[in-house]
């Protein structure tokens, strides 16, 4: 016998479930006076710095179906490319924006909605700068464990190019799936959970 | 943020996730994962500033009652019905040492086992004092509270005859984002644990126990309250004490 090495094992993940809005977006989900506000519903104000960008889309089935039960979360780096928590030492980040944004489908569309602000580049491990990107994360009834995703832009085609995550997709045609469509300053992103279009989803 | 601003930002990238600990995307007993699973294999990464960082909760948004599920929601002077408990616990990382600052929801059906939810669909009735979510910030080492009532368990539409055990649903920002986690607390001695699809999604046998609670007499409120114990433990990081610094960066 030896030492044991004393690791925990984490916390198994259980699926959100079809009432997450319960506990995660109470006033959304029509529970008011408990919270003066759902935490995430916004992520700048006034004095944000930074080009103002809409993120939207949908999170969609193998069926092709929207998801109306669904929580989106985002989190990004601010407009320099600094993140607001004490884990970035780099630098100081824009005290005027959260950088996490979360968002339940509609029950209607099944749209999210994120107002925000471009990002900035941050660098990767090596140094080298990723492309701007946002971070996502999805959960629903049906899904056992939160999926992580990133949505990339369209209007970056050289800072993508060079991107160290992007370049790791083996099969090229799947780097669309990250990459989200623009109309002036909104930024589409649809979520295909499985089919043809199956987005990239990161064991992180 | 000021709550935990004199410990040490960590900053290192967190263990890889045990995938094989985990329930997989696909469970076809749990009927919903068969359209909602993802069917390709995840891109591996090691962690960038995206998931290392995340967002951080200071106790300022915290409510008087938001840590009590008995009264947050009930008029004045009135409470939840219910049996009458404590949750409590510690949020650790997986080399044992406390998370300070970690924000919990959590959310829960009522007495009967009916949520109060426009979509729900069960005839047990709603309690008008019950709101069903809560949430609280743990302490320096890692502690957490809060007080509830005993939700019941609630038939579901999956197979004919389903069942929910008895549950509260927790979601848990721990300080990086690859942390993030929502999983659900089990109560001991709950025959329904082992016959629910959802609980078996999970294939390891530890890995359920560890999300059942046992009624922690020792933090009872007597006259009061009864108490369960529930820790969670999210991923932990690599030590950057002796990292290798590439040249030039
Ligand atoms: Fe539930």
């Amino acid at each position: 016998m030896v030492q044991e090495l004393g690791q925990l094992k984490e916390t198994a993940s259980q699926t959100a479930g079809p009432y997450v809005h319960i506990g995660c977006t109470p006033n959304f989900a029509g529970i008011t006076g408990v919270y003066e506000a759902d935490l995430g519903a916004s992520m700048v104000n006034d004095r944000t710095r930074g080009q103002r960008i809409t993120i939207c889309g949908r999170v969609i089935d193998g069926a092709g179906t929207p998801l109306k039960d669904a929580m989106v979360e985002i989190w990004q780096a601010d407009a320099a490319g600094f993140y607001n928590s004490p884990s970035d030492l780099r630098g100081q980040a824009d005290p005027n924006f959260t950088g996490w944004g979360r968002c339940p489908t509609s029950a209607d569309t099944g749209e999210y909605v994120f107002e925000t602000v471009k990002p900035g580049r941050a660098p990767f491990k090596d140094g080298r700068l990723m492309a701007p990107h946002i971070t996502v994360w999805i959960v629903a009834r049906g899904i056992n464990i939160g999926l992580h995703t990133r949505l990339y832009f369209p209007d970056e085609v050289e800072a993508n190019a060079e991107d160290p995550l992007l370049a790791r997709i083996e099969h090229r045609h799947r780097v669309e799936t990250l990459i989200a469509s623009v109309e002036g300053s909104v930024y589409t992103f649809d979520i295909h959970l499985q089919g043809e279009k199956e987005t990239v989803f990161l064991d992180i | 943020m000021s709550d935990i601003s004199n410990t040490k930002p960590e900053t290192g990238a967190f263990f890889p996730r045990d995938r094989a600990w985990h329930a997989p995307a696909l469970t076809p007993a749990y009927k919903t994962s068969v359209l909602r699973s993802p069917q390709k294999a995840l891109l591996a990464l090691d962690n960038t500033l995206s998931e290392i960082t995340g967002p951080v909760f200071g106790h300022a948004i915290l409510g008087e009652l938001d840590d009590d599920l008995i009264h947050n929601f009930a008029k004045r002077g009135e409470s939840a019905i219910g049996e009458r408990i404590i949750v409590h616990g510690r949020v650790l990382d997986e080399r044992g040492r406390p998370v300070p600052g970690a924000l919990l929801e959590f959310w829960q059906a009522n007495a009967g086992g009916r949520y109060r939810h426009k979509k729900e669909s069960y005839l047990a009735p709603l309690d008008p004092n019950f709101g069903g979510c809560g949430r609280t910030i743990t302490g320096a080492d890692g502690a957490y509270r809060f007080r509830t009532i005993k939700p019941g368990p609630y038939p579901w539409p999956n197979g004919p005859n389903d069942w929910r055990p008895a549950h509260i649903h927790f979601s848990v920002f721990g300080h990086g984002f690859a942390q993030r986690l929502i999983t659900q607390m089990y109560f001991e001695g709950d025959p329904l644990i082992w016959r629910c699809p959802i609980v078996s999604t999970i294939p390891d046998r530890r890995a359920i126990e560890l999300l059942i609670a046992p009624l922690d007499m020792a933090n009872t409120i007597p006259m009061d309250a009864r108490a369960y114990k529930f820790d969670i433990v999210l991923r932990g990081r690599r030590s950057t004490l002796f990292e290798n610094r590439m040249e030039g960066n």
